[in-house]
């Protein structure tokens, strides 16, 4: 190469480097640059991911808006809402985690962790509760599934008490698969990538211990903390699209 | 052809460097667990070869069934499993990574200065990804196979067949997050990672052509996944989303479909395009004529690539307006690639051409490229394309820009670069020729397809009317061509690794900075950061470079 390279070099310095930082960069601050700017990417993909179910959401509530009503109906909006308040408080806890590690407070850390990984658990169960309610009365799309909820609103108590739904025309009442089909697919995406990250976190409670991302490279942790929060406002805009679809009215 | 460039070093004294990124470490694990980009490389050159020749043997078996009018050869259901499997490995494990997770992956931190792509441990993952679905793919293939296309068409793939839609589906899942990694990498590697002085507007455009392609891989190959995911989805448990007996639109599938595979052909088409700039430039000795304008229009095109999906769906029921919309949208993206094959021209103009192989390649791909492109704008037009979708015409436009322009470019890209991967000089006189009985044997086969297609013969058959023999007995003759044009680069590269000519650190006289190490690189590419104080393709700098050497020996 030129003489110029000579340069570069001596401005390399030779202080010393940490040594979490791989060969491959510069300095520390290129590291963190690089895999903070790649995360976000990620979660670009992730948008675009879920981009596909939002817009099968979106033509199927226009074109069978009724039958979205009251498939809706049929949601419980105390565990929604409960889910997600627990959601918000665990992406509460993941931030308090990553001021913990950025902060350099080991103790504070792994607590943080340990109660995102439960709040996490906690949502898993109460969407458990939820899907069992579906498979009990048959509201899961494919070969099971009954309209007689939608055919015949009285014969499903409950529900009929609290929103007095009129019988739906057999054929609009078939779209309500349409709409059982889109809930489970995309509260289960959610809920796949809710796994994935609670391992994820799993894996980061035993490092954490160990004096991981306390040491100055928190860049794992405020990546995965932008994960676990990308999974949240997911589910943010799930909740309204799926249980209060009529609540404006 | 006397006149030439290449400036090889003297034989008699020259050694390959002994240390390098291939002799640093040695064994399979040193492979296998490498983090080193060159090395994933080569680890990737390798396997698309593999998945290359699968998909060519597939072709191969087409192009025989189709010499005679009866399906003989084979039934038609495996006529139909055959050219499934071909499109499929032929996409997503040949074009796909093709150029980008070989020559991008071993280019694009040489070109900008970087000691590797800022994620190198990701770089290895997404080989294994691509390895695991590759695999995946064959063990489909052997246990009986596929047959709903390429493109998974519901409610065929999901409720009417009854073959491995599933585990090819996964294969493809699979196959785009590696896809998905890859082009990650690059965003990352480009803005991150350049060197002092290296400017957006200093950067090579191949590395342009792969940022643009990797935007497109990052928004659009998520898209497939989550699409592949309903496909499955409604396959084994039978979820609505795309079933009209339920109330679900087959069309969405082709929406959401589209909305990758049509950024798709610009993933696979856009880092060949990249490749054509360097050889051009080199082998004319200029600058790359409107340097801006060839870096904008690979971004154009990646942006107007997004919006042109519905296209491939003008018989499939949507609607007037939506076809008038996409149609013009459709002729928008012919201009910048029009800018880049003038562009090209004009560099040509007054440059100082040499015949050297990857110019072949070059001129092989304007020529092609422009007839495919130029068949798409006819396609785009909704009059015309209603005639002839599901034709033979169809089939010669995409392997005219599939074959004719990003395999070209990519044969272009590793004659070129061959020397800087392994150190030797390809032998040059045998490469000419393959260069030209490519070129003979693809026009061959695939010429006469567009005049079958307009005479109406549709493609996905294994059987046609006896009028149409003469030009498929052409088409088949030239794919024998076509072979004997691919096996021969195989035997000759093979070859050249133990007895190629030493090729010295830059044998082209190359601007890029890839050129100005030694050949076969370091394992850390640069023994100090350098520093970029002169624009790109600058061959006077070349010139100041090479006269203070001499000084500074003699």
């Amino acid at each position: 190469m030129s003489d110029s390279t000579a340069l570069a070099h001596a401005e390399h310095g030779h202080e010393e480097h940490p040594a979490y930082l791989r060969h491959h960069f510069e300095n520390v601050e290129q590291q963190a640059d690089a895999a903070g700017f790649a995360m976000w990417l990620f979660l670009l993909t992730e948008v675009m991911f879920f981009g596909g179910l939002f817009t099968a959401y979106l033509i199927y509530r226009n074109w069978y808006y009724p039958a979205f009503v009251q498939a809706s109906h049929q949601l419980d909006i105390f565990w929604g809402t409960l889910n997600t308040a627990v959601l918000i408080t665990s992406s509460f806890t993941m931030a308090m985690g990553v001021w913990c590690a950025e902060t350099r407070r080991r103790s504070g850390l792994v607590l943080c962790l340990v109660l995102t990984f439960i709040l996490g658990l906690g949502f898993l169960g109460i969407k458990t509760i939820e899907y069992k309610e579906k498979i009990d009365k048959h509201h899961v799309p494919g070969f099971h599934y009954s309209l007689q909820s939608f055919l015949n609103p009285q014969s499903d108590p409950e529900i009929y008490k609290e929103y007095k739904d009129k019988p739906l025309a057999l054929d609009m009442a078939r779209h309500t698969e349409v709409y059982f089909s889109l809930y489970f697919a995309m509260t289960g995406m959610h809920a796949l990538h809710m796994i994935i990250g609670i391992a994820i976190l799993g894996f980061m409670i035993f490092r954490a211990r160990a004096g991981a991302y306390t040491n100055g490279h928190v860049t794992f942790a405020e990546n995965f903390g932008l994960y676990w929060h990308f999974v949240d406002i997911i589910w943010i805009f799930l909740f309204p699209l799926l249980y209060l679809i009529s609540r404006h009215q | 052809m006397s006149a030439t460039i290449v400036t090889l070093p003297d034989q008699s004294t020259a050694r390959i460097p002994k240390v390098n990124f291939i002799t640093k470490e040695n064994g399979l694990l040193s492979w296998l667990l490498t983090g080193d980009h060159k090395r994933i490389a080569i680890l990737y050159l390798v396997s698309i070869t593999f998945f290359f020749f699968i998909g060519g043997a597939l072709a191969g078996l087409i192009r025989l069934e189709l010499l005679t009018p009866q399906a003989d050869l084979m039934a038609t259901d495996t006529y139909n499993k055959v050219f499934t499997m071909h499109g499929i490995i032929m996409i997503f494990f040949f074009l796909v990574p093709s150029v980008p997770a070989t020559l991008g992956n071993f280019l694009i931190p040489l070109m900008i200065g970087a000691k590797d792509l800022a994620l190198p441990k990701i770089n290895l993952l997404s080989w294994y990804l691509y390895m695991a679905a590759g695999i995946l793919a064959i063990y489909t293939m052997a246990t009986g196979g596929v047959d709903t296309g390429w493109t998974f068409t519901t409610p065929l793939s999901t409720h009417y067949v009854n073959t491995n839609v599933l585990t090819t589906g996964l294969a493809v899942f699979i196959a785009g997050f590696s896809s998905i990694f890859t082009g990650l990498n690059f965003i990352v590697t480009i803005h991150k990672m350049r060197c002092p002085g290296m400017t957006w507007f200093r950067m090579p455009l191949f590395v342009w052509a792969h940022y643009a392609a990797s935007i497109l891989m990052v928004l659009g190959t998520p898209v497939l996944a989550i699409t592949i995911v309903l496909v499955a989805l409604e396959r084994t448990i039978g979820i609505g989303v795309f079933d009209p007996t339920k109330g679900g639109d087959p069309i969405l599938f082709q929406h959401l479909f589209w909305f990758y595979s049509h950024p798709a052909v610009y993933i696979m088409i856009l880092p060949g395009m990249g490749v054509i700039s360097e050889t051009i430039s080199t082998f004319s000795r200029k600058r790359v004529f409107g340097y801006t304008a060839v870096a904008f229009s690979s971004v154009a095109i990646a942006v107007f690539g997004f919006f042109v999906w519905a296209h491939h769906m003008f018989i499939m029921g949507i609607s007037n307006y939506s076809m008038l919309v996409f149609s013009l949208l459709t002729m928008l993206v012919a201009v910048p690639s029009a800018i880049k094959i003038f562009n090209w021209t004009f560099t040509l103009y007054k440059g100082s051409i040499t015949f050297e192989t990857p110019m072949l390649y070059t001129f092989g791909f304007m020529g092609l490229f422009t007839i495919g492109g130029l068949t798409g704008v006819f396609l785009g037009t909704s009059g015309t394309d209603i005639h002839l979708t599901e034709t033979y015409f169809i089939v010669a436009h995409f392997h005219f820009v599939m074959v004719g322009g990003m395999l070209m470019a990519f044969l272009a890209g590793i004659h070129f670069w061959w020397p800087k991967m392994t150190g030797r000089m390809y032998p040059e006189k045998i490469s000419q020729l393959a260069a030209v009985v490519t070129f003979i044997g693809f026009n061959l086969t695939f010429f006469p397809q567009f005049i079958l297609g307009t005479l109406g013969m549709p493609r996905r058959y294994a059987a046609y009317p006896p009028e149409f023999q003469v030009l498929n007995v052409f088409s088949t003759a030239g794919a024998t061509i076509l072979g004997v044009g691919y096996l021969l680069p195989i035997l000759y590269l093979t070859w050249s690794l133990k007895y190629g000519a030493i090729a010295g650190s830059n044998p082209w006289q190359a601007t890029g900075l890839e050129w100005q190490i030694q050949s076969p690189p370091l394992t850390e590419n640069f023994p100090v950061t350098p520093i970029m104080d002169h624009e790109c393709y600058d061959y006077e700098w070349l010139e100041k470079q090479t006269e203070k050497e001499v000084a500074s020996v003699g």
